[in-house]
This record gives C-alpha cells, structure tokens and sequence, in this order.
C-alpha cells in the first residue's frame, strides 16, 4: 500500500497551515487516519497503548447493526408488496424486495451520512480537533428508526437537528446528553407527527386497501393481542420502522456487542428486567378497561422498536449512567418507563423512544447519587480519623 | 500468620523480555544524578564543573529546605551540568575514579542514636531522599512523622525485577534498614508480599513489621494499592514509603559509615538479545549496559524504570534514582494501512475486539509472551466508553470521574473522590486500555501537583 502513503504524504502539505486548503485539514486528517492507523507514539506515561481505538469501536457497532440493516432492507421491499397482493409469500420475489427495499433505504442512509458528517467536518475544522467517530453510528442508526416511507428532506433536517442541537453545542461527541439518533426520531414525531405516526407510513407506498397497522398500534387501539404472531414478530415480517422490526437481527448484533464487550450487558440485562417487572405488574393488575394491561409481559420484547432501543440506543455509553452501579438503575427505570407509557399514556403508542430520551436525561443525577454515596463514605472515614487523632490514637502530625 | 488480600481487578502483562538469573558486572565510565526525578524539587547546586567529589559528598539542596541533600553516588570530577528548556537541571554528571573514595559518616552504632541523630545522617548522606511520601510521591518533610511506612516487597509491574535477586544475601542490611526507619514513626512498618511472585526470604524473614500477603494481578505491588487495603490515607495524613533495595542501602550506610551505592538492576524487553541482571551503581549510564546487548537494527526506545511508568531516557542516557529496571522496546513510529480493521492476532489488547484479545483468556500454559511497541494506535478522542477503567482499577474510587476532576482542576471534587489516595502509577494499565487515547498520568500527576501547590507541601 506504498502507492496510496506516497500518494497521501504528497499531497499532504496542502492541507496543513500555508497550504493551498488549510480550511481542509480535518476532512483530510479524516481520511488519512482512515486509510492509515497514524505513527504517532507515546509522549508520557505508558510507553505502549492497547490496540483499539475509536474507529475500530465504533466499526464493531456498524458490524453490530448490519443484520438488522439487512433484514430492514429486505422487509421494506416485502412489506410493500404484500400490502399490493396480501397472498405473497415471504421469499416469493425475492429480488424485486431487495432491490425495492435498496431503493428505499439507501437514499435515506446516503441524506442521512452527508448532512451528519458534513455538519461534524465543519465542527471539528472550526475547533481544530480531528473528526470524531461517533457520527458513523449515529449515521446508521438514524436510518434504522426511520420509517419507510419518511421524506428525505424531513431526514436531512431530523439529521442536522440531532447533530447541532442534541450533540455539537454541548461540545460533540463524548459530550452530548441525549442519544443522537433517538433526538432525531423525536424531533420527527414531534415535529412532523404525519409522517411518524398513523397506519400509513410503516410500509412503503402502502396500497391504500391494506390495513398496515403495526402490533403496537394495534395494541394501541384496544386490541387484546396483535394479530401478527409472535414468531412473525420475532422474525421481523411486520411493518415499522426500517431496521426496527427483527428482534432476531437485533438479538445478533446485540450477541456482538456483547461478545466484543462494547455493549454494556449491565444495562441490557437491566432493561429486560424493569420491562418484565412492569409488564408482570400490569398482568397482575388487570384492567377490562384497558386491555393492553392483559398483553403477556413478552409481547413487549417483539413490538416496536424495544429490542432495537435495549440493544443499540439505551447502551450508548455517552448518554446512560457512567458508573456501574448507575447502570443498573438506569437500565432498569428505562424498562420500566417503556412499558409504562407504552401501556397507561393515551398520547403515544412507543414508549421505548421516549423512556430512554428521559432517562438519558436523568442519567447524570443517577450517577451523581452513586458517586456521591462514595464521596459520603470518604468523608466519614475522614471524620473518624480525625477524631482518633483528637484523642491521640493515631500520631498523623 | 500474616493476613491476606486479594486483588481482584488490574492486569498482568506477559510481555517478552523477562531478565533471566543472571548477573554480570559492567564497567561505567559516566555517572549523573537527576534532579528530575524528584517530584517537587527545585535544586540548588552546591557544585559547578570541574569539581571533585566523594560518594557522598553534597551535589544540590532542595530549595524549598536545605536540609535534604542529594548526594554523589560516585567519587570522581563533575564534567558538565547539563540544562534543558527554561535552564533547568536535568543532570549533573561526574566520571569516576578508578577507586571509589568515600565520605566517612561514622558508624555510630544506630541503637544509640536518638531519632534526631538518625534523621540528620540520612538527610546529610542523601538517603533521605529514597523515602517518598504518600501523597504525591514527594520526598518528605523531616520534620513529620508518617501514620505508617509501607514497603511493597514484591514488583507486579511488566518484566519486573525479582526481588530475591535484588536483595539476594543483603537480610541483615535490610533488617537494619528496616530498624532504622521504624525510629521515625510510631505506627506500623507493612512488609508486603505476593504469594505467588513474590516471595523473597530476605523479605519474608524482617522481624518487628507487620507481615501482608496480597494476592492478583497488577497493579497488587504499587504501595498506593497496598495502602488502601492497609491503612487508607485521609486528608491531612501521609504514609511513607521505600523501596527494599534503598533499605539496604540505609543499612549499609550505618554499618560502615559510608554511601555505597551499588544496586542490582534488570535489563529487560523485547529488544534485548540476553535480558538478565547487572551489578551498578546508582546513576550509571546505560550505554555500557545496552551496548552488543539490543537488536541495532530497529528504531528503540529505552526506558528508565518499568514500561508502564518508566522514563524515556536516550541509549547514552542515565538510570533513574528509584528505578530498578531498564526496559527496551520498538519505537512504534510507523503507518499501517487499515490498522484499525484488521482481525490482529498478535497486537495487544485489553478489548475483545481483537482475536489477540481473547488470548488472555487461555491458560498460562498456551500464552506466549507478547511484543509491543510505542505506536499510539489511534488519535486521541473525547472519553467515550465507560466502565473500562474500573476492570483494571483495584481502588474504591470512580477513576472516570477523578480524571475529570482532574481535568477541570477542580479541587474540591478532586478531593472527594480520592485523589490523596492515588499517585499517577495507579492510573497506569487505565492510560494503556483508554480507547481515547488520553495521557491519565500526566492528567492525574498535574491534578496532584496543583493540590500540592495549594496543600503547600
């Protein structure tokens, strides 16, 4: 790869201060880090450093999502023509489905990737910093919870909405509050509550005769269980958002963020508990008048975008709780607030979205209670020790 | 029976490299002292160049008080004293005679002398200056008694020298050492060792301390981990601390009434061709050490001390005065095409997102020792990722969050969290895994500097 070193160490120069294009320098800062992992070495400290970095953490994430990306490409294209011919069968054209789905999702990651990474570029050249990872997950995410049919236009302004105001005037990536990805989708639902909510924008150019309702809008409506079944669900065959739907595609990516260890399995695990805890809870309560409190606590775990947010979104570890201990509570009040909204709010049919958003939120009140029971524990030792040395136990002066 | 404490989080490195049993004695033909070395000290010199002196006679004084001494380790003519950026010190170097003449400090029997006495024969010989202080890893004050004194008998750290080697045939002179220092405090004196590395006789045969054993992995022998589990610093309170080597040294010093200075070190790394263990004195250069001894071929890098915490000094350069160890390794000052993709069996790494990184999970027997370099493997980024540093932090302290403090320099919440508790070493296996490349013992060193200016210690 000598050829492509040459190539870069010439041109170069252009880019640095004096150059023809200093104004370029993170962009192609970016793209030289990319091509070569840089030679720079240890100034202080440990005269050696692990192997990983950010690029390679945040490519294990993109690895983590393409299943789910790929099965979302695919359903897009089924989904659509099912609701034209609700006979067809799941591998029956299967090329027409790919290529329709391609159709549909690629310009929505493509909107999706410029307007981000245009936006960080301008950033990280403003601040002098090099460009940050962190869209390239971002990038891909925001896609994934977007449904179909979704304007491009409406991703673009989504994209650049979550990017400025929910990451890069608290200082970019590492600093953000609430998760980037989840700030776009909600800025969609409340801003253009058209295009994300109702019966028709979950599939693609939906055939006007086909119902399309999703299990959570069904649910929703009073239903007492959907009508799509529960290994469907599993699998994903149902409309909603594009990379939403298969909690099989989900639960692989969710098996390499936890094999790699960049997924916290604290948290997880935690959210799959305060799910199951609230979801008991209203089995037990019961309600004629609410059917919806009868749904099994599982059902949960297959509608709308749960699986999704558990294994991508509430794992985001810039915007959950930072202390271990924290993590737990967080995971868990996110489960909990899911089902809850989910199950008592007349407003909005997926709690998953807006309960991780809140505890994003809170995620720094739970860790600064943590921290603090530790602080406590500090100071109490001092005071015993300082009253020891009172009484002469201790000869500390 | 000794109690015993188990280290559960940190690292152990299987680095190649590891000095074998063996010992061979080099000639030197320059020595230095390093005013550097010494956190806190601003030197005032007592000599200019040309001048001769014995091994013990006075180089500088610390500023701040003019009773510690640093004295030579040597006897010979000071050739140059060398100045870096803004003129300051950075060595005083003196070659040496053929025969060592010494300073005669009387060998007064110790068991006579009152502490006063004592003190004023280490500080006038310059061994004061091998006991630290917790925290900040200064030198400390004479006219302060430690809550207790600490002596990590073993070295957990990557490569590490074997005591049993350092200290090999020295337990009566450490014994005495040991005595010695026991005047200066009325709490404890912990002896700690590890029982599986490091079980050394001379160490584990003191009498009148108090015997721990520890147990796990990295970082198990730095004292700060030691102290926590022993005696946990308070604000307001320190602990001292030296090294078992220096302890011999003492002891020698009050049998002969002179500074001899000789130490074994270890030659270690992965660039060595024969790593073993060399006779010196402390001070030497490497260059004698080193040469016919590393593969000349690639770019390297020395290091005075361990590859966690160690100097980097050049191959003409200088030994460290509390360093036991010299580590060589590949400078790692080369592009790689796509670095940051590839499966990488044979880089290291504390994630598992490399196939090396599941490596460390096999047994012993099928882990082979690794190479690394000084490449950074990445540019440095925002902190990220969470709950990394706290696998390999044995501290009841949120590392993450001292390190911000740090940053912010906010001295309060640097105090809540511990800071009196840690030194920059214990930061050093969270400074290796950090995926956002950030330099934690510098950011963790500059935080207690700033609390020591406003400490006024």
């Amino acid at each position: 790869m000598k050829f492509v070193r040459d190539f870069l160490d010439k041109i170069k120069p252009n880019f640095e201060k004096g150059g023809k294009y200093p104004w370029l320098h993170s962009t192609f800062d970016a793209f030289e880090t990319f091509a070569f992992v840089p030679k720079t070495t240890t100034k202080s400290g440990a005269h050696f450093r692990d192997a990983i970095d950010m690029k390679r953490t945040m490519t294990f994430v993109i690895f983590a999502l393409v299943p789910a990306l790929l099965f979302g490409i695919y359903n897009v294209g089924y989904q659509h023509f099912l609701s034209l011919n609700p006979n067809i069968g799941f591998f029956e054209g299967f090329w027409d489905n790919t290529l329709y789905g391609l159709l549909k999702v690629l310009p929505i990651i493509i909107v999706s990737y410029v307007v981000g990474l245009g936006i960080e570029f301008i950033f990280a050249q403003l601040r002098g910093h090099e460009v940050n990872e962190g869209f390239l997950v971002s990038g891909m995410l925001i896609p994934l919870v977007m449904p179909p049919d979704v304007p491009l236009w409406q991703v673009a302004l989504a994209t650049a909405f979550a990017v400025i105001i929910g990451k890069e005037v608290f200082g970019g990536t590492g600093m953000n509050f609430m998760n980037p990805a989840l700030t776009a989708r909600a800025f969609l639902f409340f801003a253009f509550p058209g295009s994300m909510s109702g019966d028709n924008v979950w599939i693609a150019e939906k055939a006007d005769a086909f119902s399309g309702a999703t299990p959570l809008a069904e649910m929703f409506n009073g239903m007492d269980v959907p009508s799509t079944s529960i290994m469907d669900m599993f699998l994903g065959i149902m409309p909603g958002s594009i990379g939403e739907t298969s909690v099989l595609a989900i639960l692989l990516g969710g098996i390499i963020l936890l094999k790699t260890g960049i997924g916290s399995w604290k948290i997880m695990l935690s959210v799959l508990i305060g799910a199951t805890l609230m979801g008991l809870t209203f089995n037990l309560l019961g309600s004629e008048a609410n059917p919806y409190m009868q749904l099994p606590f599982y059902y949960h775990f297959l509608m709308g975008g749960f699986a999704f947010g558990l294994v991508f979104m509430a794992t985001d570890p810039v915007t959950a709780s930072q202390t271990e201990t924290g993590k737990w509570i967080y995971g868990l009040l996110i489960g909990i607030m899911a089902v809850l909204i989910r199950v008592v709010n007349p407003a909005y049919p997926e709690g998953m979205m807006l309960a991780i958003l809140l505890l994003n939120v809170f995620a720094p009140l739970i860790d600064y209670y943590v921290v603090d029971a530790n602080v406590k524990r500090r100071k109490k030792r001092w005071a015993n020790a300082s009253t020891l040395n009172e009484k002469g136990g201790l000869d500390a002066k | 029976m000794s109690k015993l404490i188990k280290i559960k989080k940190g690292l152990d490195l299987n680095l190649k490299g590891r000095a074998e049993n063996t010992l061979s004695e080099v000639l030197v033909q320059s020595y230095a002292v390093k005013p550097t070395d010494y956190i806190g000290v601003t030197p005032k010199l007592m000599v200019k160049e040309g001048d001769r002196v014995m091994a013990g006679s006075p180089l500088f004084f610390a500023k701040h008080n003019e009773k510690i001494l640093f004295t030579s380790p040597i006897s010979g003519i000071v050739t140059s004293i060398n100045r870096g950026e803004r003129r300051v010190i950075e060595e005083i170097r003196i070659t040496p005679d053929n025969e060592v003449e010494y300073v005669d400090f009387g060998n007064k029997p110790f068991s006579s002398m009152t502490k006063e006495e004592i003190i004023d024969k280490l500080l006038i010989s310059g061994t004061w200056t091998y006991i630290r202080q917790r925290p900040y890893s200064i030198i400390p004050n004479p006219n302060k008694s430690p809550k207790c004194i600490v002596i990590s008998g073993f070295d957990s750290s990557p490569l590490a020298p074997d005591y049993s080697i350092l200290l090999k045939n020295q337990a009566s002179e450490l014994q005495l050492g040991v005595d010695i220092i026991s005047k200066l405090t009325q709490g404890k004196i912990y002896v700690n060792s590890h029982i599986s590395k490091g079980k050394t006789p001379e160490i584990l045969g003191l009498k009148n301390v108090v015997h721990t054993n520890f147990d796990g992995p990295h970082p198990s022998g730095n004292v700060g981990v030691q102290i926590s589990n022993l005696e946990p610093i308070n604000k307001g309170e320190n602990v001292w601390y030296i090294h078992p080597a220096d302890l011999v040294m003492i002891g020698k010093l009050f049998l002969h009434g002179k500074l001899i200075t000789d130490k074994i070190i270890a030659l270690t790394g992965s660039e060595t061709i024969k790593p073993h263990y060399y006779n010196i004195k402390r001070g030497a250069c490497i260059s004698s050490i080193i040469n016919n001894n590393v593969n000349g071929e690639n770019h390297l890098r020395y290091i005075s001390g361990n590859i966690l915490t160690g100097k980097k000094i050049e191959s003409n350069g200088y030994i460290g005065a509390y360093d036991n160890q010299i580590t060589v390794i590949k400078e790692g000052d080369y592009y790689e095409f796509l670095g940051w993709i590839l499966p990488g069996f044979k880089k290291f790494s504390f994630s598992r997102t490399f196939l090396s990184g599941f490596l460390r999970f096999l047994p012993k027997q099928f882990q082979k020792p690794i190479e690394v370099d000084t490449n950074l493997h990445g540019g440095q980024r925002a902190y990220v990722m969470t709950g990394e540093f706290e696998k390999v932090f044995p501290f009841d302290i949120y590392p993450l969050q001292l390190i911000k403090a740090c940053i912010i320099e906010d001295i309060d919440q640097m105090e809540e969290l511990g800071i009196y508790e840690i030194d920059a070493e214990d930061f050093a296996l969270c400074e290796v895994i950090d995926t956002s490349k950030t330099d934690i013992q510098d950011i963790i060193r500059k935080g207690l500097e700033l609390i020591r200016k406003e400490m006024g210690e």
